[in-house]
């Protein structure tokens, strides 16, 4: 059986071995800094396997996490100058290859496609080929290998530390912002042990109208945009304002169907991710991706499309839910 | 009451401007310690949550083959076959990207666009091409709208599909939370089902955005004909 863990190792692997070559980078200012973030996060990958199965300490972890944060967060991380093909090559390599180029990156959805649908439930004996519950994220790990295969064997490339090279030129032009999303989760969780949905619960209650249905679905749709608005991440808010109104109010009280509650919820939690520089994958690192001066500048083009989706769930939720 | 202090922290730390990952780096700590925490109970609470949130970060495999490809001249290849498409404009383009992306995520195919697989390499220098091909060079600002247009239609599209999809984070977050909170029973295919109507709002929405930004271009290259020395003389 393939399991996902299995993928985890192999992204730690990559990510430690960028850190090989990022400190050996004389080109980069932060080297050694820039080194110890990803040769940490490396290793977190790794050594999470232990933590999900409970036969390593999570405290540790934990260490190396503020760690990654410290490193990340006060400046001691930076880029260096990749080496790679003048404009002019690449644009002899493009004539060249033509269209064949995008075989590699369309071979990683396809891959993922099969893997989701087709192998899913091919049996190895009596144990299924992948591990039941991650057969999209496992695909997406062997479309990946396969896709550098087709890609190596196409640009007749002999060296694989040469696609190494260049995708730690695209880390490292993300640089912390790759690892946000992952952070918010962490806090979403925290903010989850240390009972924040329950409290903010109480202060919504003594808000609330009694009774009142549409303001009640206001106040959670509302309440979902504007807290993933601020932690950056619906999957951050979710938990907090279900907590506090979502369940107790438009399910407990007023009998809403809980399906369209909650996904409709969710979604208007994602109205606020898209105007949101918390979101930084989703905004900064596109504008980052993208070379724009302005970085907000995804969040205006989408800013218009966001509020009037927040109108729709509200409208979705008031007729569907009740 | 005292643990809401820790979202006041992520609210004034994004207010100051400080750095994202400071905030939650410090947010969570206080939040911890003040939920009455010892400090190596900070610790694994960072490092159990860590360990499970690790898919959000998988996609970083498909660098190296997007780096490879990219020197290779992925980019410019993707110029070179949109100036051969004839006839679509950018906003149709556009509007043709964000229905793949919303059906492709709500087959459970997150991994078909993104930023950095899709959006730089291909739809961004298309979206360039056909403008170019219509109104002729780019000036800074229209660039500027264009690629952030192109980012929007990934993220819209992304955002507003998944949820059609059982097997994605966010319903799977939705499910295993309110399953093991309330103890009830909610199947991930009801809730997938009820993220089709906003669904389709985004593909409406969004898609007519999309489809006048092309008359927006129009009107700004015909702008930046009639003062050539604007870019210059700033």
């Amino acid at each position: 059986m393939i399991r996902v863990e299995w993928l985890y190792w192999l992204v730690g692997a990559v990510f430690l071995a960028m850190a090989a070559q990022m400190a050996t980078d004389r080109s980069n200012p932060k080297r050694f800094g820039s080194a110890a973030f990803w040769g940490l996060l490396g290793a977190s990958f790794c050594y999470g396997t232990w933590v999900v199965q409970k036969t390593a300490p999570a405290a540790p972890l934990g260490l190396a996490v503020l760690a990654m944060i410290c490193l990340a967060g006060l400046g001691f991380t930076g880029r260096g100058t990749p080496a790679t093909t003048t404009p002019a090559q690449r644009a002899a390599s493009a004539a060249k290859l033509g269209n064949r180029l995008f075989v590699p990156a369309l071979t990683v959805p396809l891959v993922a496609l099969l893997c989701a649908t087709l192998l899913k439930d091919v049996h190895l004996g009596r144990r299924p080929l992948f591990q039941t519950g991650d057969e999209t994220l496992l695909g997406l790990g062997i479309g990946a290998i396969v896709a550098l295969a087709v890609g190596l064997l196409l640009t007749r490339e002999r060296n694989p530390g040469v696609a190494l090279h260049a995708g730690r030129g695209l880390l490292e032009s993300m640089g912390w912002a790759l690892l946000l999303p992952q952070l918010l989760a962490v806090l979403g969780s925290i903010f989850q042990t240390a009972g924040v949905g329950t409290q903010v619960g109480k202060l919504t209650v003594h808000l609330l109208p009694h009774g009142d249905r549409f303001a009640a679905v206001l106040l959670y749709c509302v309440g979902m945009a504007v807290f993933t608005v601020i932690m950056g991440n619906a999957f951050a808010a979710f938990p907090v304002m279900t907590a506090a109104i979502g369940w107790p109010v438009l399910i407990g009280q007023l009998h809403g169907h809980p399906p369209v509650v909650l996904a409709v919820g969710m979604l208007a939690g994602f109205c606020g991710t898209l105007v949101t520089p918390m979101a930084a994958n989703f905004n900064l690192v596109p504008a980052a991706l993208l070379e724009l001066k302005d970085q907000y500048g995804p969040i205006k083009a989408q800013a218009p499309t966001a509020g009037a989706l927040l109108v729709c769930n509200i409208a979705i939720m008031s007729i569907f839910a009740f | 009451m005292i643990v809401l202090l820790g979202v006041l922290i992520v609210v004034a730390g994004f207010a100051a401007r400080r750095n994202p990952v400071l905030i939650v780096g410090v947010s969570g700590v206080f939040t911890a310690l003040l939920a009455g925490l010892g400090p190596l109970k900070v610790l694994d609470a960072f490092g159990a949550a860590f360990a499970s949130s690790r898919s959000v970060t998988l996609f970083a495999i498909t660098l190296p083959v997007i780096g490879l490809l990219e020197r290779h001249g992925l980019q410019e290849q993707a110029r070179a076959l949109m100036g051969r498409l004839a006839g679509l404009s950018t906003g149709r383009l556009l509007a043709i990207y964000l229905v793949i992306r919303q059906l492709g995520a709500a087959t459970g195919l997150t991994a078909l666009g993104g930023p950095a697989q899709a959006v730089r390499p291909m739809i961004a220098p298309m979206a360039e091409a056909a403008t170019e091909r219509r109104h002729g060079p780019l000036t800074g600002r229209a660039r500027e709208r264009l690629r952030s247009f192109a980012a929007s239609a990934d993220t819209v599209g992304l955002f507003f599909g998944e949820d059609c999809f059982l097997a994605v984070g966010s319903i799977l977050l939705i499910t295993g939370f309110v399953n093991a909170t309330y103890h009830t029973h909610l199947e991930p295919a009801q809730l997938a089902l009820w993220a089709i109507p906003s669904a389709v709002c985004a593909t409406l929405v969004h898609g007519a955005r999309l489809l006048r930004l092309d008359r927006t271009l129009a009107r700004e290259s015909a702008g930046a004909a009639t003062e050539p020395t604007l870019e210059g003389a700033k």
